[in-house]
């Protein structure tokens, strides 16, 4: 799919293919298998377990998924969702309307029934619900008794998802092989059992839903299932980070369980810090030592680590920091998404210090941005924060391929052999850069000081002005000035010479992508996303600026109530934008509610009637 | 050979007369007694008097925030598990703004020795009381008088099976340089309070006052038998016992990381080709 784009800042729709095969399929009324699967429950009834499993199932079958989660802060009940969305051709974003709703509880029904699409069906199990549905569209499986013949009532979940597969007609092969992969450390007996489970359920529903309206299309070659929270993990370990000290906090909690487990077999050592004004100045401690660091949280953890941050700062000691934003202030909506802290990790910290600020729009972006924000931290020795949110760290995308070509790992640090020849080192020496070599301690005779306070060369405290002035030139505004060089202008995708320009930033990104190609063939229109936030990237240098005062109409969407980015572009250009779309919910856009709301922008700007209907279903 | 010399940095900027005039002294007696230059060893401080103490030896240092010194020297070792790293930090930087991170620190038994100059004042911010404030102690902020109980710093580091908690003080010279080289050479997380006046701010625990009431702990006492250890740590007022007041060999973190066992972290380079080995996983 989208290839990252370091300096090169247009995508041409066109070599992606995407917009020329969906248009081309329109015209040819061609309809696009687009299926959205929803399972719905309390908390701890094995939603997730479901859930991931068919993902992976679809995923492995060579279809593209988009899946995200909503669920509450609590460990059992509850009501909680997870929604797949899988396709022929590449799936960002979740829909409106669902096809296939999995009901573990009632109120699954009572809450989504709503959302079924015309054809849509939902399967449950009466002996659970304690109801029975007669209506049209109802499917019941008996889930707990067919897994009670063929396994163990435990297994009723597995009947689920063979259910599933057997509704859609779907080849059962990578069902089993992934019931065998996930449950292989429980022994062969569990394995078989799971599997004839599934098969009872497929077989099930393959006999009784005969009118199972749904049809496949032919799918492609196995594709890779990547979450959020997974890649910013992927993309830490490839930019050299090999510690990492967090303490739990949704929905960055991930990457801290991606990377203690990686601990296993690879040299990564992951603590769970008493607070977070604990694990950052471990991750300090331990960068200080020569260890790249890094640590993940959320606002209020953020928050925390605050006084840490401006301390990286002082000291010019490297730090990378995962803030996945949820919906504040204080606690908030603990289990959602919101994308209101954008302004704050910019601007947090006491004093002035360089920060590097990057808000991946997807998986692969997370991979290569936050192994870019381990190798901009240590080349500048500075702090650098993954901006991201609960919908981008839960949200599973699929990639036809997936390497680690475009990170880039250089070591930095002074030690070794070079270290050695050094014999009047001064960790704070002043040079053309403004970026003092950073020896590793005890590693030769030369003294390492580092010091919150404001210090002479050699790191230690002084209170002369001459001085003062000396370091804020080298810590702040020389670096500030080489950090500028670095950041990447916005991704432009659709139009060259767009009339209608979306503008968003972060976890929007796969919403809005797929607006433009739902939109393009009617519409002259493109997306400007910005994933590099600080410094604010030069607007002017590649043409965007320009690309905007000549659009009709530029709409900033964004995951919160003030429009944080229309007001950083106004801010930094003096470009006032002409519209925003504002979501403060807690829950992420979907697609139909944007494209409703985008048109609505679209039949003001183009008068009544002009409306464009989106190309499908 | 390293003489006394060799360890003393800027000139400081403490009150003349201050305890930590001693401390510096034996801490520099201690390191060469070790055999250890100054190259060889981290230490780590956060703000406050005592935390200015790296400034004025020779040391490698990080001299950080207020009551953050325990979680940087941790990073440390987990990062380079072969380098002595030593907190120097007071009582309201240890036992007030970083009192979490102490207790936190000692259940790990992080392999850290912290040193708290403890004179039971803030003398930074000009006299108001400390979290060792005896109850009563008057100052401008609590006119009439400390209403808190004194912490206890001893005690609270023996409920927690701290692995090494001794007590010295200024006012002993010989016996402050042994409780470094004890602890310094103890494998695990060791605590040394030290007793210190402070003449600006401190007008009820002077010299005098310790002088006169601090001892040596008896040469046949145990420092392994915990009941007997935490009935010492309740000893305050008339006499004050000072010593390695308890002790134990618990494993120590950095033993029980597997990834640092053979190597320490900044030994092991970065090795692109076993991070690609997780791709197939996504697969």
């Amino acid at each position: 799919m989208i290839p990252f784009v370091g300096g090169d800042f247009f995508v041409n729709p066109g070599r992606l293919g995407i917009i020329e095969q969906v248009v081309a399929a329109s015209a040819k009324k061609i309809s696009i298998m687009d299926y959205t699967i929803k399972i719905g429950g309390e908390a701890g009834q094995g939603i997730q377990t479901i859930g991931d499993t068919l993902a992976k199932v679809f995923a492995r079958s060579g279809y593209h998924v988009f899946s995200h989660q909503d669920y509450e802060s609590r460990v059992r009940g509850g009501h909680n969702f997870y929604q797949i969305r899988f396709s022929e051709y590449p799936v960002m974003s979740s829909r409106s309307g669902v096809d296939i709703l999995i009901a573990l509880d009632k109120a699954s029904i009572d809450l989504h029934r709503g959302q079924l699409n015309a054809s849509g069906m939902i399967v449950y199990d009466s002996s659970s619900l304690k109801s029975k549905y007669e209506d049209a569209g109802f499917l019941e499986i008996p889930l707990a008794a067919l897994a009670g013949q063929h396994g163990s009532p435990v297994m009723s979940n597995t009947a689920a998802i063979g259910g599933t597969l057997g509704m859609l007609g779907m080849q059962i092969g990578p069902l089993l092989d992934a019931l065998e992969q996930n449950f292989r450390s429980k022994g062969a007996d569990v394995v078989e059992k799971n599997q004839s489970v599934a098969r009872a359920g497929y077989e099930y529903a393959s006999i009784n839903c005969p009118d199972c309206p749904f049809i496949l299309a032919e799918p492609g070659k196995p594709l890779y299932l990547v979450r959020g929270e997974e890649a910013v993990g992927l993309g830490a370990l490839a930019g050299g980070c090999r510690f990492y000290s967090a303490y739990p906090m949704t929905p960055s909690t991930g990457i801290m369980d991606y990377l203690a487990e990686k601990s296993k077999e690879y040299p990564v050592v992951v603590e769970q810090a008493e607070d977070e004004i604990s694990a950052i100045n471990m991750i300090l401690g331990a960068a200080y030592a020569g260890v790249r660091s890094m640590t993940g949280t959320s606002g209020g953890g953020f928050s925390l680590m605050v006084e840490g941050l401006a301390l990286a700062g002082m000291t010019e000691t490297p730090a990378v920091i995962c803030l996945g934003m949820r919906p504040g202030p204080a606690t908030g909506f603990p289990t959602r998404t919101e994308q209101g802290e954008l302004l704050f990790a910019l601007f947090a910290g006491h004093g002035e210090f360089p920060r590097v600020v990057f808000a991946p729009g997807d998986p692969m972006q997370a991979i290569m941005l936050t192994a870019r924000a381990l190798d901009i931290a240590n080349k500048y020795q500075i702090p650098a924060i993954i901006l991201t949110d609960q919908h981008l760290m839960d949200s599973e995308w699929t990639f036809e391929s997936m390497s680690l070509e475009g990170t880039h790992h250089t070591d930095y640090r002074l030690r070794g052999e070079e270290l050695a020849d050094v014999h009047d080192y001064r960790r704070y020496a002043l040079t053309e850069s403004g970026v003092s070599p950073f020896a590793v301690p005890g590693a030769s005779e030369n003294l390492v000081v580092e010091d919150s306070d404001e210090h002479d060369q050699d790191g230690h405290i002084v209170e002369d002005a001459e001085t003062r002035n000396e370091m804020v030139r080298k810590r702040t505004i020389k670096k500030l000035q080489l950090i500028r060089n670095e950041i990447a202008p916005p991704l432009l995708y659709g139009s060259r010479d767009p009339n209608v320009i979306l503008i968003g930033w972060g976890s929007t990104y796969g919403v809005i992508r797929e607006v433009i190609d739902r939109l393009s063939p009617e519409e002259n229109i493109a997306m400007m996303h910005f994933s590099q936030l600080s410094p604010f990237p030069d607007l002017e240098r590649e043409g965007h600026l320009q690309l905007l005062n000549q659009a009709a109409i530029a709409i900033c969407i964004e995951n919160n109530a003030t429009g944080q980015l229309a007001g950083l572009i106004r801010a930094e250009t003096g470009f006032q934008l002409s519209a925003r779309i504002n979501k403060y919910d807690g829950r992420c856009f979907l697609l139909d509610d944007l494209l409703e709301e985008i048109n609505d922008h679209l039949e003001r700007l183009h008068g009544a009637g002009s409306r464009v209907v989106p190309g499908m279903r | 050979m390293t003489t006394l010399k060799d360890y003393m940095g800027q000139v400081p900027a403490w009150c003349p007369g201050c305890g930590n005039f001693a401390i510096r002294r034996a801490i520099g007696e201690a390191l060469i007694e070790l055999g250890l230059e100054p190259w060889q060893i981290i230490v780590v401080s956060g703000i406050g008097q005592a935390a200015k103490l790296p400034h004025y030896i020779k040391c490698n240092t990080f001299n950080g925030l207020h009551g953050r010194a325990l979680p940087v020297a941790t990073g440390i070792r987990i990062a380079n598990n072969r380098i002595p790293v030593i907190c120097e930090t007071g009582d309201g930087d240890c036992y007030g703004e970083g009192g979490n991170h102490l207790m936190h620190a000692i259940r790990r038994n992080v392999n850290v020795n912290v040193f708290v100059h403890d004179n039971q004042i803030y003398g930074l911010t000009k006299g108001q009381a400390s979290p060792t404030s005896m109850a009563g102690m008057v100052t401008k902020v609590q006119p009439n008088g400390v209403i808190a109980e004194m912490f206890n710093p001893i005690a609270m580091a023996i409920a927690l099976d701290c692995s090494f908690v001794a007590r010295s003080s200024c006012t002993d010279a010989e016996h402050l340089k042994s409780m470094f080289v004890h602890a310094i050479n103890h494998p695990g997380f060791a605590l040394v309070d030290i007793l210190q006046p402070c003449i600006t701010f401190n007008k009820l625990n002077t010299w005098q006052w310790y002088q006169e009431r601090v001892y040596r702990i008896e040469e046949d006492y145990d420092p392994e038998d915990k009941v007997r250890a935490f009935e010492r740590s309740l000893e305050w007022g008339e006499r004050i016992p000072i010593g390695i007041i308890y002790g134990n060999k618990r494993p120590i973190l950095e033993d029980t990381i597997p990834n640092i066992r053979q190597k320490p972290l900044i030994d092991q380079p970065f090795d692109r080709s076993r991070v690609e080995e997780f791709i197939s996983e996504f697969l």
